[in-house]
């Protein structure tokens, strides 16, 4: 298969994440999809590291991986806290921030 | 062969994604991550990326996903209905996915990259084994490594404070009255064994059987 097919994939995994983030109201769900979204990133770098030969891209996925785990880490931990004191679970609702 | 690795590979994953972004139960979108990851594995296999794969199975779909199975199960998030709110979301999100899909179609296969329709480069022994990664960790990518194990540190310490119990805000009266209370008789204090038991310690479970006399305090 050429490498354009890989590409193409990666390209339309990348538009349902970024349609999930809009669209999902849950924030587990939004981390979900921006899972997504860094794994159709992670689709493209290896694409690539096949394309031109070097080990270089699969280097830069796996730095892409440890960046999305800490991430999600945190991530969670933010979705424990909030659940902890009550809040909404839910993107429209926390919107304390808007000044 | 492989062509048909592909196919069944990438829609596997692509469905995989569209069950995250639309089962409305958060627990089933985390299952369907789990086989939208696996299916990528397989992509990753195809294009010669074994350690990646590995690592996407092993870290990923399985450490990963263990922690958000854990979360969803402790938060029970229900099911949640579909951008209920937001109307002028729940339409322009589908459209700018769309959008960016077309966009990003149109960037990767116009592009005048020479053999972006072909296999890639030819295949050298041993591209993408542990061994060739690890070599590459340690030696050109050195920094990068140690910055992404700190990262990693400063994440695990930061998740830990976020998700902490907060015992400081409130008058922590539960330890204060632990340490204040007077212990049981019998349980083997320094004071009890110097025979100078000192306050009110007059907590004798009732089941403990009678208090043998000391042997010198007999006559």
């Amino acid at each position: 298969m050429g490498i354009g097919w890989y590409l193409v994939v990666s390209a339309l995994i990348f538009a349902i994440g970024a349609a999930g983030v809009l669209i999902r109201r849950n924030p587990l769900v939004v981390l979900l999809c921006l899972e997504l979204m860094l794994n159709a990133a992670n689709l493209a770098l290896i694409a690539f590291a096949r394309l031109h030969g070097g080990e270089d891209g699969q280097i830069f996925a796996l730095i892409v991986m440890v960046v999305a785990a800490a991430e999600v880490t945190v991530g969670l931990g933010m979705i424990v806290a909030i659940y902890r004191r009550n809040l909404p679970v839910d993107v429209d609702e926390l919107n304390e921030l808007h000044g | 062969m492989s062509a048909v690795l592909f196919f069944i590979a990438a829609i596997g994953a692509l469905s995989g994604a569209i069950g995250v972004v639309t089962i409305r139960n958060p627990f089933y979108s985390v299952l369907a991550l789990v086989f939208h990851l696996i299916s990528l594995a397989a992509l990753f296999l195809l294009l010669r990326a074994e350690f990646v794969a590995a690592a996407q199975v092993i870290v990923y779909a399985g450490a990963v996903m263990v922690l958000y199975v854990f979360v969803v199960a402790y938060v029970g998030g229900g099911d949640d209905p579909l951008a209920s709110g937001g109307t002028a979301l729940k339409v322009l999100g589908p459209l700018f996915a769309l959008a960016v899909a077309v966009e990003l179609c149109i960037a990767m296969l116009g592009t005048a990259l020479k053999g972006i329709s072909g296999k890639g480069a030819p295949y050298v022994s041993g591209f993408g084994t542990p061994a060739h990664i690890g070599k590459l960790f340690l030696t050109t990518y050195l920094f990068p490594f140690e910055v992404a194990s700190l990262l990693l540190l400063v994440a695990a310490i930061g998740a830990v404070m976020l998700a902490r119990r907060r015992r400081g805000l409130e008058p922590d009266d539960e330890l204060a009255r632990l340490l204040t209370a007077p212990r049981p008789a019998y349980t083997g204090t320094m004071a009890e064994g110097a025979g100078s038991r000192t306050g009110p310690s007059t907590t004798v479970p009732q089941e403990l059987p009678e208090r043998p006399t000391p042997v010198g305090e007999r006559g």
